[in-house]
């Protein structure tokens, strides 16, 4: 097979692909560049926890292939903050204990991270009553923008707790 | 000082020390590098020239291999070997088993069973080499596959008291119901990976499992090595619920390829594989009598259950545990089947026994309170018994009762209607429902390190796991209480199975169990600080790194070192013990469609001294989420002719999701259980699960008027039944 290569933004460092075209976003970032806090729960697009941002946008990694990324900016958790220095986001999911297990949690936090731009961008959801206006984000609106990340250990009240929060600190600065 | 626990300690001693941390709802320790994805789960260690294996799974339900085209797919890129060992697992192991499952791939039990690992240098190759191989069978054509053609045996001696049918025909008011619930996966998030390192004779695994010391015996009872040669390193674990409980096909399989190619070969199943090849909980076929007098007094309670495993198994899914203890009624008999098929192995799934039979036992109380006339609280109020039906055994102690009046106060119950179909909201019935949740309580043998460093910090070893439960955050707790260290110069160091054997995960005794070997490591130090210090232990005040009033590295010239343990004793059998809650939900049914949406749920549970208030609720949480799956949406799904599973992923298997879960509440009692443990602790890990989909049944019945025995309570079932959505 023959091997094409792509350049990739990933957390604003410049990353070679050279290998195998059938590689997913997804084992590129967890088995070569050994980022593996993107987290792969499916492989098949149905759970969300490989989601990572990519120009901006959330996706499934999983159902991406890495060549298709040439010069794109891939921001994974690993470029959302560290143990030293947490994001407002990691610290509510800590303080809120909106994980149990983890393994769902790194595509929780990138997952609500687009989502909050989504909302202050006013892209409406299946659930947002009037198109036209900026769509008011009851629980509800957020449980529907993130129930593409499933979480098995059943966190879900406490994720949009501190997805709450977050919004209520940002609003306030 | 005996190991073996036989009478309640009654010291309270948590209560007594003075660091004030015991209970405190802290934020894991470990929390900062899960948030940040630095947390390493199993298939994510980094050793180098690791080769990817790709399991092969059959694609008949019963039968041989007989061939296998390997020289076709050892010729693609980048393969290295194909395996079909006599030694590879045909089916996981057990939670405690401690010996090799049942080997040898060549036979085929089940659809979806591995029967051979491709390995190449690259997981791209491995995936399509292991797609391209082919195999050829003989395949057994009078397998059994369907759970309701096959012959059923008793599993135990039925538990029988009184007169049953006696009782039913001279009750006041009786029901006898048979109710279905579905098969179940645990569907954890992380799929079971192993990574295996051989250095000469010893194996290192990287794994995801719930029980290292079972674990390292079946691992290496199943490659033939010696237990001494075999280390397990599973320091987080992606979420396990009974299904990593024993090893399972990736870590032979993967340990055997390392052995033979001479490099690190790594294992993960696809979620496919996690689905059709990981232990099920069985669907069960349960038939509930009750009868009650004019009063609404319980005289007798019916629990027969059917369920199913593959041949050779000793495991059956244990429906009416719960019953056995819960509710009053002299005339009694609760027996268990079994029934023979060739479909994915049966075994724990969070809550074995209780997360099913409590769910049906709940919706029958429903249905005998009502015709009884009484309110479904006031009568499960009136039936707990005084002392254990039958054996007259003292309950330890008993929140039950605390758990039904708080969570109706706070759930706001009394704004049910007694009767189905009284309030409407747009398209939408609305009703509410109540359950009681039970879980046994278990002690299992653990063993803990704990020192206090001459630098006055504390470290706890234990090769216990933390699948999220909360280990790390309570094994500290408890260290830092005992030693009066704060918290954050408390290290805890789990998951290795080098470290001393803790109880492992399940049956949600970890806690309680490696907590209080902890706890008897810590007393241990204790006792050698006031020593020192020349006082009696009961005058020992330890509090921020003070030993009364001085520094506690004053008195350490060295580090002390003290290992705890605790064994099951008097106190398991002198006593009925169980962890008890209160569910509350409130239910809105589609008028058309027969959508179910819960709207509100309200948990009050008591299991003893809570150890950490935030990771506590969670599990609560966590369980009453499994219960609106169980009772809505969840269900295995396989086609009886070839025993293919036809929900085998996550877009057929519907766990719940965000929009599935509305904000839960969830009430943690105050109570000190000292029959349960040194630590007046029990378990929660399940608690949050046993009896919740009964909540949401009953629910469904007040707001739309129908009465399914059959979970999961899908649009389908309930549409044919709804009331005229106009008639009103
Ligand atoms: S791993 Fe990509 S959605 Fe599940
Ligand atoms: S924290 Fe375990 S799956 Fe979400």
């Amino acid at each position: 097979m023959a091997t094409q290569s792509a350049t990739l933004d990933v957390n604003g460092e410049a990353r070679e692909f050279q290998g195998d075209p059938r590689q997913t976003l997804l084992d590129f970032l967890r088995l070569d560049l050994k980022l593996t806090g993107t987290k792969k729960g499916c492989d098949h697009g149905q759970c969300g926890a490989c989601t990572v941002i990519v120009n901006g946008r959330r996706i499934n990694s999983c159902l991406s292939l890495a060549i298709m990324h040439d010069g794109d900016q891939i921001t994974t958790i690993e470029g959302i903050g560290t143990p030293e220095n947490l994001a407002a986001i990691q610290r509510a999911f800590v303080s809120h204990d909106g994980f149990q297990c983890g393994y769902c949690t790194p595509g929780q936090i990138c997952s609500a991270t687009a989502m909050l731009k989504e909302l202050a961008a006013g892209w409406p959801s299946a659930v947002t009553e009037a198109v036209a206006d900026t769509p008011a984000p009851s629980d509800k609106e957020l449980r529907e923008r993130m129930s593409g990340n499933l979480c098995r250990c059943g966190a879900y009240s406490n994720i949009i707790a501190a997805i709450r929060e977050v919004m209520q600190s940002e609003k306030g600065t | 000082m005996s190991d073996s626990y036989d009478t309640p300690d009654q010291r309270n001693l948590l209560d007594q020390t003075a660091q004030g941390v015991i209970g405190q709802p802290l934020a894991r320790p470990e929390g900062a590098l899960k948030v940040c994805g630095q947390a390493t789960y199993a298939a994510e260690h980094d050793l180098r020239g690791c080769a990817e294996g790709v399991l092969v799974g059959a694609t008949i339900g019963c039968g041989r291999v007989v061939r296998i085209h390997r020289d076709e797919v050892l010729a693609m890129p980048g393969v290295l070997a194909i395996y079909a060992d006599q030694a590879m697992l045909r089916r996981n192991a057990q939670g405690t088993a401690g010996e090799a499952p049942i080997q040898d791939v060549a036979t085929v039990d089940y659809y979806g069973q591995p029967v051979a690992l491709v390995v190449a240098e690259s997981f791209e190759q491995a995936t399509a080499a292991a797609k391209a191989l082919r195999v050829d069978y003989d395949v057994t054509t009078d397998a059994d596959f369907d759970p309701a053609e096959v012959e059923y045996e008793t599993s135990e001696e039925p538990d029988e008291l009184g007169d049953l049918d006696r009782a039913m025909n001279e009750a006041a008011f009786s029901i006898d119901r048979t109710f279905t619930t579905a098969a179940h996966n645990s569907a954890a998030m992380e799929p079971h990976a192993s990574i295996a390192d051989w250095d000469g004779s010893n194996l290192t695994l990287y794994g995801s499992f719930q029980m290292l010391k079972y674990n390292v015996k079946e691992l290496a009872d199943s490659v033939d090595v010696a237990e001494k040669n075999v280390r397990i390193l599973s320091p987080y674990i992606g979420g396990g619920f009974g299904s990593k409980l024993g090893i399972s096909h990736d870590a032979a399989s993967a340990a055997l390829a390392a052995r033979d190619l001479g490099r690190p070969v790594r294992v993960t199943l696809t979620r496919q594989q996690v689905f059709e090849t990981i232990t099920r909980r069985s669907e069960t076929r349960q038939r509930l009598r009750l009868a009650c007098d004019q009063e609404g007094r319980l005289t007798g309670i019916g629990h027969e259950a059917w369920v199913t495993n593959l041949p050779d198994e000793g495991f059956a899914e244990p429906v009416t545990q719960a019953t056995k203890f819960l509710y009053a009624g002299q005339n009694r008999r609760l027996a268990l089947a079994v029934g023979r098929v060739h479909l994915t192995t049966a075994g724990s799934v969070r809550a074995p026994g209780e997360a099913v039979g409590m769910q049906v036992l709940e919706a029958a109380m429903d249905e005998m309170a009502e015709a009884a006339g009484i309110d479904p609280v006031e009568f499960r109020k009136r039936n707990l018994p005084a002392e254990l039906p039958g054996e007259g055994l003292p309950y330890s102690s008993r929140m039950l009762s605390e758990a039904l009046d708080t969570g109706a106060r706070s759930f706001g119950w009394e704004q049910r209607h007694p009767h189905p179909c009284q309030r409407r909201e747009g398209e939408w019935w609305i009703g509410m429902g109540v359950a009681s949740a039970a879980r046994v309580n278990i002690l299992s043998k653990a063993e803990a390190r704990v020192t206090l460093r001459a630098d006055g910090r504390v470290l706890v070893e234990s090769d216990q796991t933390d699948l999220g439960t909360g280990s790390y955050a309570i094994l500290g707790q408890i260290a830092a209480e005992m030693l009066g260290v704060p918290i954050d110069r408390t290290d805890v160091a789990l998951g290795d199975s080098d470290l001393p054997a803790g109880s492992g995960s399940g049956g949600s005794w970890g806690a309680t169990s490696t907590g209080s070997a902890v706890f008897h490591a810590c007393e241990a130090i204790r006792a050698n600080l006031a020593h020192k210090l020349g006082v009696d232990a009961d005058d020992l005040r330890l509090k921020d790194g003070l030993a009364n009033g001085r520094p506690v590295t004053d008195l350490l010239d060295r580090d002390l070192v003290e290992t705890g343990r605790i064994e099951p004793g008097k106190t398991m059998k002198d006593y009925s013990q169980a962890s008890y809650g209160a569910f509350f939900c409130e239910a809105a049914v589609n008028a058309f469609t027969g959508e179910t949406r819960v709207r509100r749920m309200t948990g009050a549970f008591g299991f003893g001294r809570v150890l950490n208030a935030k990771t506590a609720r969670s599990q609560c949480l966590g369980g009453m989420v499994w219960g609106i799956g169980s009772a809505l949406t969840e269900a295995m799904e396989f086609d009886h002719r070839t025993g293919r599973l036809m929900t085998h992923d996550l877009a057929e298997y519907h766990v719940p999701v965000h929009r599935d879960v509305p904000a839960i509440e969830v009430i943690l009692l105050e109570e000190r259980d000292a029959a349960a443990s040194p630590l007046q602790a029990k378990g929660v890990g399940e608690l949050g699960i046993c009896g919740a989909a009964g909540a949401v049944a009953s629910a469904i019945y007040n707001a739309c008027g129908v009465r399914l025995h059959s979970f999961p309570m899908t649009p389908d079932k309930l549409a044919k039944r709804l009331p005229d959505p106009f008639g009103v």
